[in-house]
């Protein structure tokens, strides 16, 4: 079984990510359907009889992949944002990078 | 650019009235001087709708933006099997902000995917798809030198391995030549009969999972639950992640590819746990 560490700290991570990825449309994060299933089943899974619960370990493991998405997911668009998401500078733009600045040329090129 | 081709999904019905999305650069760079235009990357779709919701058909699970049901690209109802699944396409939609970046939606991309099937594959052609990795598989092709390189593949390869022969019972073994290891047919018929227990949805993740890692062996020890996403990351690109330490960290590169493969691989995992899956709760009642 993989090393997750306890499954409280991947619920409450979990639940941040949620938190950072829902209530756009002015309905507070908790009332989003996936802050209260992930909640109910963590819940659901809390009591049993057994020692060693394979449906929890699943749960826990489902859990942490679903952060690893969530989390991997909010990092790459932040880095597409900051490195890859301005297109390509304007010809005035790159002249103006060289201290050059392009002719004004009313009667068109040539 | 990103690994893979442009994901398929505009997931949007043809029959509502929606603005078209915006002509492509040669509009936009019409008014420059000279002739000269920037590319400016394309105008996305802005995000058209407030609520997005889950309701129950009969072929599944469906997702309504608004009031419209969400479709797939060739206009087929979107239908999941599973109301997880359903929730967290529905959570994917709704972290949309004010434009719908197609590019961040993997599980709605997968389920378009095992929906449409745009490459018309049935299970026998996605288990053979995925079987051909087994052949160049990743952690199979060792290098010999630098020496630090071969030990670091030896140290954390060979115990995934040994794991996957044992559980399967199979013999795959790894080799420095070129031609790479000589793989039983008994190793993949194992392979071909366990795939095959698995329904065409979750095919299509495990098939998806094994082309992002570039290993079947990696992906099996994931979808068993024995490493985390990060770790299988971490073995998938474990030359690169050498690298990294000898000559330092590109953000714009190292990390946007990294990020990238733990969101696909995590979707992918994901997908095929709950696709498969089917979850009753017993209650037992103390007595008093």
């Amino acid at each position: 079984m993989a090393a997750l560490g306890p499954p409280l700290r991947t619920l409450r991570a979990l639940l941040r990510e949620l938190r950072h990825a829902g209530g756009r449309a002015g309905r507070p994060y908790r009332h989003a359907p996936a802050y209260r299933h992930v909640l109910a089943a963590f819940r659901a899974h809390r009591v049993t009889s057994e020692k060693l619960c394979r449906a929890q370990q699943e749960l826990h493991f489902q859990a942490a992949t679903y952060l690893c998405l969530l989390r991997s997911v909010r990092e790459h668009a932040a880095l597409h944002q900051e490195y890859h998401g301005k297109g390509e500078r304007s010809p005035e733009e790159v002249a103006g990078l060289v201290g050059f600045r392009l002719p004004q040329q009313p009667g068109g090129k040539g | 650019m990103w690994r893979g081709c442009r994901p398929l999904c505009w997931g949007l019905s043809p029959a509502a009235r929606l603005p078209r999305s915006p002509p492509g650069p040669a509009g936009r760079g019409a008014g420059r001087p000279g002739g000269g235009r920037a590319y400016a990357p394309p105008a996305e779709r802005k995000r058209f709708y407030q609520n997005v919701s889950i309701s129950q058909g009969e072929g599944g699970f469906e997702i309504n933006l608004d009031h419209r049901k969400l479709k797939t690209p060739q206009a087929k109802l979107f239908t999941v099997p599973s109301e997880a699944l359903a929730i967290a396409v529905a959570t994917e939609w709704d972290s949309q902000a004010d434009t719908i970046k197609f590019y961040t939606m993997h599980l709605t991309t997968l389920c378009n995917t095992a929906l449409d099937n745009p490459t018309q594959r049935n299970k026998t052609q996605l288990i053979r798809a995925a079987l051909k990795f087994l052949e160049t598989d990743t952690v199979c092709y060792r290098v010999e030198e630098p020496a630090a390189l071969a030990e670091l593949q030896k140290n954390e390869w060979d115990p995934v391995v040994a794991w996957v022969e044992k559980r399967y019972n199979v013999a795959i073994g790894s080799s420095t030549s070129i031609l790479g290891p000589s793989i039983p047919a008994s190793t993949k018929e194992t392979f071909v009969s366990h795939l095959a227990s698995y329904n065409s949805w979750a095919l299509h993740g495990i098939e998806y999972v094994i082309t992002q890692l570039k290993s079947l062996v990696l992906s099996m020890a994931l979808i068993d639950r024995h490493v985390t996403v990060e770790k299988a990351v971490l073995l998938s690109r474990l030359e690169e992640e050498y690298q990294i330490q000898r000559w330092g960290n590109v953000e714009w590169a190292h990390d946007y590819d990294l990020c990238e493969l733990r969101a696909r691989a995590a979707a992918g995992t994901l997908f095929v746990h709950l696709c498969s899956e089917s979850s009753t709760i017993k209650h037992k009642l103390l007595q008093d």
